[in-house]
């Protein structure tokens, strides 16, 4: 047996698959068909599905609801993203577990709305005030879209913050091909709750304690604003470095639980390709074609763009000494490989007129 | 049995951080009274909190809190509704709020969401120097309307009253009865609003030397009415989703697809369909594909269309291989149809670089294209049923899946047999007819 669906379908089925209980979103091209599925799906498992009057409302909706006890998802493309951005900040600073899908399209602004684009990778991550840690995952297929959607659940819950899956018009609207015992749930765990004590903690640092959710006999205080461990506001500046620390701490101190990287690495090859998302299907396939051609080449496809798996990668640069990085924006991710690639020689491919790279593109500058 | 914890007062010990004379604090009095009223347990309410001087209440209570962001108050007590129906959620917002998250107040209001929101309408930004707001009088002077207002101010009552809530009042921080409209619109199930005018004397007192009677007074001159203005027997919208969603049934289950018949294909072979976005060019394109699945093949199906619906080109292109992953990309297809004027441009670059062992299925309008490839013309006219527009691209398809057979024509006629299939199959018969008349050509 097989299925022909798209990225879209295979999202909302991991989605719903992983406990997800709300969902709120505005229409727009191409992250439509997540809000429509998830309208007509969600409410059969006891779930609640709300088409919001914009952006802000959507995922004001879905802070609330997590509050309250929901599994919560939203999901729009990078005009929506901008419309979060404020958001985004609040549920960091309340430590909301929250998923976010960013069907990326071709920007900026309006952009072209029914065309390709991997250009939200760098805003997503410094897409609010502050610059604090957000956890993003990337699939390049549709068992990985329906896998990496429940693992951005899954995440949400252990970090209590948003978890974006970096998606594209491409995968989220092509139909594909699937066999459906390629669709695979992580390990997936019930909410940790809170029966006592202050709503939040800080110390240690790394630690991320159950959250509180209101209307379980106890009350609860939540708050965006700068606050202390009661959710209380304070200009107390011990407690205010102990806050920021704790939200930086809890992500970058467990980089481990997050890193995901599919290295396929040929002995002799001194060429890397690293990769993400839709464009990763390209990566594999020209370490395919280069191979049947003779000739060594390795990939890397990141599969949790942040924070950047810096080990993962790091042992998959062991072996190289040039690193080719394709993607659909001006260069978003070259420039964290480059920091990290220890003096190597980083070449970036970079398509921005709306079409997908193609494997011989890359074998191109592999040589 | 559950137990309720009433209490005798659901302020907390902390007094309140508001000016002298501000209303804000007898108003929040007022509220506290009516929860001990409605003897309401504690832990199920939450109090959620706008930005500004109105956005500190809920520090001051002793029941669940949410502090956001300005003027977003609304929508997390939307949420917080619709996730346990059966939490008392108030939202406390100031003017600014009103105006800032005015889209949330009418759509709200519309939904008839079961919330109760307070507006503690001091007529000017209290906490960031005076400027005016939306409920600014015309003509009062504040630090941002140094000559007196010019704007027309926002009848918040009037905006979400018609717009369906189901209550609303209008009042004063000195109305005696305010108590009891709170409690009066938190029983209330659909949407309830509570515009209370209340005096900063910060800013908006000193500036425009008004009091309680000004107060008062300004409500007539800007011909509005104080009272319950709107009282509406409404369903409240959790309740009414979740009744609707218990007969919904069960999640769409995956539509699977049987693998029944064979193909030869070694390789990776395209197909283009070009044509008029409405006329079917996408499910032409997809039947074809689940054809191809059918027959033990992988496909991979890309759309290309402007943002409208039923205008402009619309362009499939299928990939299909033996492996799950297909190797190298497609420069030029191996089938090309062009079914209309609106899809050839979007492909004319492509019949330069299509070789003479690739087909070009089309309409006698486009008999006259240049390319290598072997150029078909099927003259719909000529078969003896009817084909509508919207099935012309399946037949010609039909006709190409037959040149070029990587799979057999039951398949095609398998994967029709679903919705539209009289339309598909109709479609197909005539693509099977017509492409038997080819000259020099043998039906596969």
């Amino acid at each position: 047996m097989r299925e022909f669906i798209d990225g879209a379908t295979a999202i909302v089925r991991g989605a719903l698959d992983a406990g997800c209980t709300f969902f709120a979103g505005y229409p727009i091209t191409p992250a439509s068909g997540i809000l429509m599925q998830m309208m007509r799906e969600l409410p059969k498992t006891g779930g609640v599905a709300v088409q919001g009057e914009d952006e802000i409302a959507s995922i004001g909706m879905c802070i609330g609801a997590t509050l309250s006890g929901a599994r919560s998802m939203t999901a729009t493309s990078g005009p929506g993203i901008s419309l979060y951005s404020e958001n985004i900040g609040l549920a960091i600073m309340g430590e909301v577990p929250l998923v976010i899908v960013d069907v990326q399209r071709l920007g900026p602004s309006t952009g072209a709305a029914t065309t390709v684009a991997q250009g939200d990778i760098q805003f997503v991550r410094w897409g609010t005030a502050g610059g604090y840690p957000i956890i993003a995952l990337a699939p390049s297929t549709l068992p990985e879209a329906y896998h990496l959607t429940a693992k951005a659940f899954q995440l949400a819950e252990r970090f209590r913050c948003p978890v974006f899956v970096m998606t594209d018009k491409e995968l989220a609207m092509s139909l594909t091909t699937v066999d459906p015992s390629s669709f695979v749930l992580p390990h997936l765990e019930n909410r940790p709750l809170a029966a006592e004590g202050a709503p939040y903690r800080y110390d240690p640092a790394d630690q991320v304690f159950p959250m509180h959710e209101y209307g379980r006999g106890r009350t609860v205080r939540f708050t965006g604003s700068t606050h202390d461990e009661d959710a209380l506001i304070t200009k107390d500046t011990p407690t205010i470095d102990a806050l920021n620390r704790h939200l930086i701490a809890k992500i970058e101190d467990h980089r481990d639980e997050i890193e995901m990287v599919d290295l396929n690495a040929e002995a002799g090859a001194n060429t890397l390709v690293v990769g993400y998302g839709i464009t990763a299907r390209a990566v594999r396939n020209s370490v395919a074609l280069a191979r049947q051609a003779g000739r060594p080449l390795s990939s890397a496809i990141v599969q949790s763009l942040w924070p950047i798996p810096e080990t993962a990668l790091g042992k998959a640069f062991a072996e190289a000494d040039r690193i080719i990085v394709p993607e659909l924006n001006p260069g978003l991710y070259r420039r964290e490989i480059e920091r990290i690639a220890g003096g190597r020689e980083v070449v970036g491919i970079e398509r921005i007129d709306g079409n997908l790279i193609s494997a011989e593109q890359i074998l191109e500058v592999v040589g | 049995m559950t137990t309720i914890t009433v209490l005798d007062s659901y302020r907390n010990e902390k007094p309140y951080p508001f000016c002298p004379g501000c209303g804000h604090g007898p108003v929040l009095d007022k509220l506290n009274a009516a929860l001990v009223t409605l003897e309401a347990d504690p832990s199920e309410v939450v109090i959620v909190s706008d930005i500004g001087c109105a956005g500190l209440s809920d520090q001051y209570f002793a029941t669940s809190a949410f502090h956001g962001l300005h003027g977003r108050s609304i929508t997390y007590a939307t949420g917080i509704k619709l996730a346990r129906p059966e939490l008392t959620v108030i939202v406390i917002m100031g003017d600014g709020g009103t105006g800032i998250g005015g889209t949330h107040l009418i759509n709200a209001a519309r939904r008839n969401v079961g919330i109760t929101v307070l507006v503690l309408n001091n007529l000017n930004f209290g906490m960031t120097g005076g400027q005016h707001s939306t409920t600014t009088p015309e003509g009062s002077i504040t630090s941002t309307t140094p000559l007196g207002n010019p704007e027309h101010p926002l009848d918040i009552c009037a905006t979400v009253g018609v717009n369906g809530a189901a209550y609303v009042y209008r009042g004063t921080s000195f109305d005696d009865e305010l108590a009891d409209q709170m409690v009066d619109a938190i029983r209330q199930p659909g949407f309830a609003l509570l515009d209370v005018w209340d005096l900063c004397t910060a800013y908006f007192v000193p500036k425009n030397k008004i009091g309680k009677k000004g107060l008062e007074e300004t409500i007539g001159e800007l011909g509005l009415t104080k009272g319950v203005l709107y009282r509406r027997d409404v369903p409240e919208y959790a309740a009414t989703y979740r009744d609707a969603a218990a007969g919904m049934g069960e999640r769409q289950p995956a539509r699977t697809i049987p693998v029944e018949f064979d193909s030869d294909l070694d390789r990776t072979f395209s197909v283009i369909v070009a044509g008029s976005a409405g006329a079917k060019v996408r499910s032409a394109t997809r039947l074809y594909a689940e054809a191809a699945i059918r027959s033990g093949l992988w496909a991979t199906l890309r759309g290309d269309y402007p943002v409208t619906v039923k205008s402009g080109h619309s362009v499939s292109s299928v990939v299909l291989s033996p492996e799950e992953t297909p190797l190298g990309s497609v420069a030029a297809p191996d089938i090309l149809v062009i079914a209309s004027a609106d899809g050839l441009p979007k492909v004319s670059g492509l019949l330069d670089q299509m070789g003479p062992e690739g087909i070009v299925v089309t309409i006698p309008e486009f008999t006259d294209l240049e390319t290598r490839a072997e150029l078909v013309v099927i003259d719909p006219a000529a078969w003896s049923g009817r084909i509508p527009k919207a099935q012309l691209a399946l037949m010609l398809l039909t006709v190409a899946a037959q040149l070029k057979d990587v799979f057999a024509l039951d398949a095609l006629r398998a994967a029709a047999a679903g919705p539209f299939a009289s339309g598909n199959l109709n479609a197909i018969e005539a693509g099977v007819a017509l492409a038997s008349v080819q000259p020099g050509r043998a039906p596969a």
